[in-house]
């Protein structure tokens, strides 16, 4: 496998010089950091641009660290150049009190229906989506069960024994 | 016009135009959550001219089971039976998938014995999940015998797996490194015996629908969808190949071993049902090939051991447990989750009945992942859904969403 | 020679009065055996223990030998509603509405434990067991259950048709129960 990441490094940092924030590798998987606003930006580059070619989204989703202050959530998103079998990952973070990220839905139409889970998850807003509500849990919910703070189990059972469970 | 991935230009049929005619009352039909054509519970609102379908809005999340926040208080090897439940057809590729990902995070390696192990049981799952998803077509076009004759091959896997580890369904099949036991004379006689019965039976289901005129006649043209708008919408397996697309994760991001075996991609030309249906049956052929030409290679190796070496994940033989203290320390560590588990990002995708089933997880260090995410392939691709019956009949509607082989586990996790 | 004992076993016949051109019994155990062996289910099945009931109808463990040939997956039609697989919070209420259309006499039976209780999904999303908006007659635990226990759920059931008196519909306690489920 040739060594990818420092191709496209210079090819994003040449196109995009102010909003790469970071480029490295984890494992195998060449990794980038980009600012949030230019997101739509950098994957319209990456899909048109004839050396890159990276036309087909794998995946999109969420991830809450609370820790970071400031950077507390991110969207990741998966990236496939089929021709050349090159995979990249481009996760941007963003502070807790402004969750809005444009749209990726004008390049890809599989980003309608992961940016939903992703706002369902972690209450992430996609600006400009066609049908941003909930789609895996139920309409009326109230918080957003996957960021860290949200109790996994039903707060409202009475059936539950911690005499017998040691809870 | 299309290209693939090679850059050759492939046919490709568009849908149906329907004109809109303004000033036309369109009645509103419920495909509801329970319906015995949707194999699994998810709604779809039609709204239609007649009995052409116009516009569809589909609702799904009936059976959500937040897998992802559970994942995150299970320790790794109680994972398994989490991702079991996923694409229930065909559970020991989820489970294989699953373990292959720590695997990768741990960089541990792994026997060539342990991997043509794997490769047999990924095949035969493999084999029941398009299996359920053909009969199924059939059974919505109102075909039932096929139904019947594929479910008793079925019963012959369910004990290959038994005999294996125990379950039918939910297998929770093998461990981080390779499996808990090597497999049993019992196992190896019943996948011989299964090998020599299959071809004969396959070929009779063959006879029944492949060049039926009722079938065809119902099926082509069901459902059609383009190579590039497949691309598009991210679509992967069976139901992207249909469309003249030859991506497969065994053959572009070879793991566990396939990278040693001989086997077709099968294509379709149209993307639509007809297509899908058969290039779900050549596939089940190539599997078949694929599990004779690891038996011939497991034969050829010598005897070896069936696990990888990862003291820290795979639990000492009893024996050593009971007697040795430092395995006795090992089997504390791992079942009370004390083991020290390295930090990193992971993605590891592999070839699901579906597609490509990818697993991404974000390790702290800690004894449960931080962050598990599946990359569920019908999640993704029922999206298009809408797009593909426009223009349609309901009952290609029906015959369409059974030919994509929307499993609710995997759709709504 | 002697007589080859045959392997058929026949079940007999209820208690009651014979005699030649009649047979007399008490109308509870006709109408229970006639309902018990033509019951008509309707597959509920959601999820992983939908493929175990297929399964279970195929031909290697026959449902079809109880009298279910005919599945019915209209509830105005049903006697038995089998709920097989989890139901989540957002199912249920659609569970209820299917229970409500089901005409009476109606039975349940809940199949793997994911319907009993919840199962392995102790989440904010998943219905801990459907008895909490419907009332349940079987509980066939397992994960998924093996067929052989899906028939013995059947049989279960069974029994309780046979066994039910023709009365107990209309009576009081059974109307308390309901209404304890908000079900008129």
């Amino acid at each position: 496998m040739e060594d990818i990441l420092p191709i496209i490094e210079k090819r994003l940092r040449e196109a995009f010089p102010n909003d790469v924030v970071s480029a490295e590798m984890m494992r195998d998987f060449p990794v980038f950091t980009v600012k949030k606003d230019k997101i739509i930006d950098v994957v319209k580059f990456l899909y048109d641009d004839p050396e890159m070619q990276f036309r087909f989204l794998t995946d999109i989703c969420g991830v809450h660290f609370p820790d970071n202050q400031g950077h507390e959530l991110g969207v990741i998103y998966h990236l496939h150049n089929m021709r050349k079998n090159w995979r990249i990952r481009l996760r941007i973070f963003f502070s807790v009190n402004e969750p809005s990220v444009p749209t990726l839905t004008t390049v890809f139409s599989s980003a309608n229906w992961m940016e939903r889970e992703t706002y369902d998850f972690f209450g992430i807003i996609f600006k400009g989506h066609p049908n941003l509500k909930r789609i895996l849990n139920v309409d009326d919910m109230v918080g957003f069960p996957m960021r860290k703070e949200f109790p996994l189990e039903d707060p409202n059972r009475e059936d539950k024994d911690d005499s017998m469970f040691g809870r | 016009m299309a290209t693939d991935n090679k850059g050759t230009t492939i046919q490709s049929n568009p849908p149906i135009n329907v004109e809109k005619v303004e000033e036309k009352e369109y009645s509103i039909l419920n495909l509801g959550p329970t319906h015995p054509a949707t194999h699994g519970v998810f709604q779809n609102i039609l709204k239609m001219d007649g009995e052409v379908i116009v516009d569809s809005e589909p609702t799904i999340g009936y059976i959500h089971r937040a897998f992802e926040k559970l994942n995150e208080r299970r320790p790794y090897n109680q994972i398994t039976p989490i991702t079991d439940r996923l694409n229930y057809c065909s559970s020991p590729i989820n489970n294989m998938g699953w373990h292959m990902t720590v695997e990768k995070l741990i960089q541990a390696e792994i026997p060539k014995r342990v991997e043509y192990m794997r490769i047999i049981i990924m095949e035969l799952a493999r084999i029941t999940d398009h299996l359920v998803c053909n009969s199924v077509i059939a059974v919505d076009s109102g075909a039932l015998t096929g139904f019947i004759y594929v479910f008793e091959e079925r019963e012959y896997i369910y004990e290959i797996y038994e005999e294996i580890c125990g379950a039918r369904l939910t297998t929770n099949i093998g461990r981080i490194g390779g499996f808990e036991r090597d497999f049993p004379q019992a196992a190896w006689d019943k996948i011989n015996k299964f090998m020599e019965r299959f071809p004969k039976v396959l070929k009779e289901f063959e006879k029944l629908l492949v060049r039926n005129r009722i079938f065809m006649d119902r099926t082509i043209g069901a459902g059609a969808i383009s190579a590039d708008r497949a691309l598009n919408y991210g679509f992967t397996g069976p139901n992207l190949r249909a469309t003249g697309v030859d991506y497969d994760v065994r053959v572009m991001n070879p793991y566990s071993g396939y990278q040693d075996f001989d086997f077709k991609i099968p294509v379709g030309t149209n993307g639509d049902t007809y297509d899908r249906f058969m290039v779900r049956e050549e596939e089940i052929w190539e599997s078949y090939s694929i599990i004779k030409q690891a038996l011939e290679k497991l034969e050829k190796l010598p005897k070896g051991p069936f696990h990888a070496d990862v003291p820290d994940f795979y639990l000492p033989p009893k024996e050593e447990v009971y007697n040795n203290m430092e395995a006795l320390i090992y089997h504390f560590k791992i079942v009370m989750g004390e083991t020290e588990i390295p930090r990193g990002e992971i993605y590891h995708a592999v070839e699901g009945g579906n597609g490509e089933l990818g697993f991404y997880l974000i390790s702290d260090g800690g004894r449960t992942p931080y962050r598990l995410h599946y990359r569920r392939p019908c999640f993704i691709y029922y999206q298009a859904y809408p797009e593909m019956i426009r223009g349609n009949l309901l009952s290609d509607a029906i015959v369409t969403l059974s030919s994509m082989n929307v499993i609710a586990g995997e759709l709504d996790a | 020679m002697e007589a080859v004992k045959s392997k058929i076993e026949v079940v007999g016949a209820p208690a009651g009065v014979e005699g030649p051109g009649f047979f007399a019994t008490s109308l509870d155990n006709v109408v229970g055996m006639a309902r018990k062996n033509s019951l008509w289910p309707l597959p509920f099945a959601t999820s992983c223990c939908g493929i175990e009931f297929m399964a279970t109808m195929a031909a290697h463990y026959d449902l079809a030998r109880y009298g279910s040939e005919r599945l019915s997956f209209s509830p105005r039609q049903a006697d038995l509603l089998m709920v097989m697989g989890t139901i989540a919070k957002k199912m249920a209420p659609i569970l209820r509405q299917v229970y409500i259309q089901m005409a009476e006499p109606r039975w349940v039976l809940s199949m793997g434990a994911c319907a009993s209780s919840g199962g392995i999904f102790d989440t904010y999303s998943v219905l801990q067991g459907i008895d909490r908006v419907i009332p349940v007659d079987v509980y066939v635990p397992g994960c998924p259950p093996r067929p052989e226990q899906v028939l013995d759920g059947i049989m279960r059931i069974q029994d309780l048709v046979q066994k039910e008196s023709i009365r107990r519909r209309k009576g009081p306690e059974y109307k308390a129960m309901m209404a304890s489920y908000g079900i008129e």
